[in-house]
């Protein structure tokens, strides 16, 4: 009588070759020279970083480029404090949703160089970024963001400000016409 | 019923590589191209609909990324399947037969060239017993091939018979990615890539994306004179165990057709999606066509077969050659799993 199997293991694995897209190539290969650049909607005049090709609220290619600076202010976190598989990352650490100054989209990063019950919502930070013989086209080039001292930000006051500024650059443009 | 037509179509260039596009660079090539055949905003669209499948990039939610293509503020009323988009344009169908819409926009992306697409494609596999297998696309199809051989149903210079005809017609077809002139001896000459399958019978990997837009027949009346109106549709499915399966007819296929109504008339054009050679044989009987329906004037998957967006494809062309008055009567079809597993079939009228 042969033996009863009662489990067998099927690992599944694909391979892929990933492409970032035509607009985030352009974001990556600033990221490799050590520059954060965004991209400009058409329509809204927002500026959106990082770029994926189109601004999500016309459908419009995104082909203005926006040098960007990078300091940033937190507009939402949480504290991790389970391990996340895969990554190397020791918890309890920050992560952020940061607006970078100058763009309209936030994006997701990693906040340390201060206790975590330290970080607040309106903070200021500034990116840290690794030794530049480690860049790649890769965020990963940014370790993490740290505070600046700087004091808060009111975020309700940033956003009226920043869609404010966008009317005027649409409304600018519309005029040089 | 309600009277829907297919009013515009667009499609990118079929290619094997689109290089760095990224999906949402794909889906705005076609997706402001049809908008721009009939100056529509979103504001004329009740309804958009896609379809494509995150597997061929290997990233979670792709589709989600995908509607940045669209332009969502305002909000858009907007749904997705994890199907052909053909099965998308579907849904568009029944969501304006309720009377919710009376405008669709419907696209499909793939951009295959991501991974190994025969192995992907694996994944659609019932996972207990097949999948674990591995048992890529080409095998499979190699198998339903074989199975043919055998009943003595088809013979292999039916199937070059059937690549000929198809580079023949794609030379029409600017953008097709495989066309030219061949002898049946010269493709019957070519060596088996996985027998009895040669390379010219298998679909190439094809990035890419298309889009059509749906409407009533008061708003397509506004844009054409003569429209392609979609006068019958149905779709079926057979078991994943593909040992349950008669590999040497498709079922569902007949089925689907006769709900669908093919046989009500003369049928002058049929764009079957049939990845592989020998499927388009086996489609054509089961669609109970003879050789006065020209078949794949488009040159079909062998020409080019973007995955998740050949069966919304054949739509299109069909609809395009009824609207410019080249045919009056067509049948597009578009299939999904293996050997043909699942097949939707839509008869479109000129009127």
């Amino acid at each position: 009588m042969s033996e009863k199997i009662e489990m067998i293991e099927c690992p599944v694995t694909l391979s892929y070759n990933f492409s970032a897209g035509a607009a985030p190539t352009r974001f990556l290969r600033g990221m490799k020279d050590g520059r954060l650049t965004g991209q400009r909607s058409p329509l809204t005049g927002k500026v959106i970083v990082p770029p994926r090709g189109a601004c999500p609220e016309s459908g419009l290619p995104t082909s203005e480029e926006v040098a960007l600076p990078d300091t940033a202010t937190v507009i939402t976190f949480t504290i991790v404090y389970l391990p996340i598989p895969t990554s190397k990352l020791d918890p309890p650490f920050v992560v952020a949703k940061l607006v970078l100054d100058n763009s309209d989209q936030t994006f997701i990063l990693l906040v340390s160089g201060c206790a975590n019950e330290d970080v607040k919502i309106g903070m200021r930070v500034k990116a840290v970024w690794k030794d530049q013989s480690e860049w790649d086209y890769s965020m990963d080039n940014i370790a993490y963001f740290e505070p600046t001292g700087e004091p808060p930000v009111d975020i309700e006051a940033l956003k009226t400000r920043r869609l404010a500024e966008a009317r005027q650059y649409i409304e600018k443009k519309a005029g040089s016409k | 019923m309600r009277e829907v037509a297919i009013i515009a179509y667009a499609q990118t260039p079929l290619v094997r590589d689109c290089g760095s596009k990224n999906d949402v660079e794909l889906v705005m090539e076609v997706v402001h191209a049809v908008k721009k055949q009939l100056n529509f905003t979103n504001k004329d669209i009740d309804f958009f609909c896609s379809g494509s499948c995150d597997y061929l990039g290997g990233s979670a939610f792709a589709f989600v990324n995908a509607l940045d293509a669209l332009g969502a503020v305002p909000p858009i009323n907007e749904s997705h399947v994890e199907m052909d988009a053909a099965w998308a344009l579907y849904e568009a169908w029944l969501k304006i037969q309720t009377g919710h819409a009376n405008t669709a926009l419907v696209y499909g992306f793939g951009k295959c060239s991501q991974g190994d697409l025969p192995d992907v494609l694996t994944l659609q596999l019932d996972p207990y017993y097949t999948q674990p297998l591995w048992p890529d696309s080409i095998s499979l199809a190699a198998l339903q091939a074989q199975a043919l051989l055998d009943a003595g149903k088809i013979t292999e210079a039916d199937m070059a018979r059937v690549v000929q005809q198809s580079r023949a017609n794609a030379k029409a077809k600017p953008t097709a990615q495989l066309k030219g002139d061949f002898t049946v001896e010269q493709l019957l000459a070519e060596p088996k890539l996985v027998s009895p399958l040669r390379r010219h019978d298998c679909p190439p990997v094809t990035d890419g994306a298309s889009a059509v837009i749906l409407a009533t027949r008061e708003v397509a009346e506004r844009f054409h004179k003569r429209n392609a109106y979609i006068t019958g549709i149905d779709h079926r499915i057979e078991s994943h165990q593909l040992g349950t399966r008669d590999l040497t007819d498709s079922l569902s296929t007949r089925l689907a057709a006769a709900g669908a109504g093919v046989a009500k008339g003369k049928v002058d054009i049929a764009e079957l999606h049939a990845p592989f050679s020998h499927q388009s044989l086996l489609l054509k009987q089961a669609l109970g066509l003879d050789d006065s329906t020209k078949i794949n004037p488009s040159g079909g998957a062998l020409a080019g077969n973007i995955m998740m967006s050949q069966g919304l494809s054949n739509f299109g062309e069909v609809a395009q050659r009824i609207i410019k008055g080249e045919a009056n009567r067509g049948v597009a079809h578009a299939t999904s799993g293996a050997c043909l597993q699942q097949n939707l079939v839509a008869v479109l009228e000129g009127k």
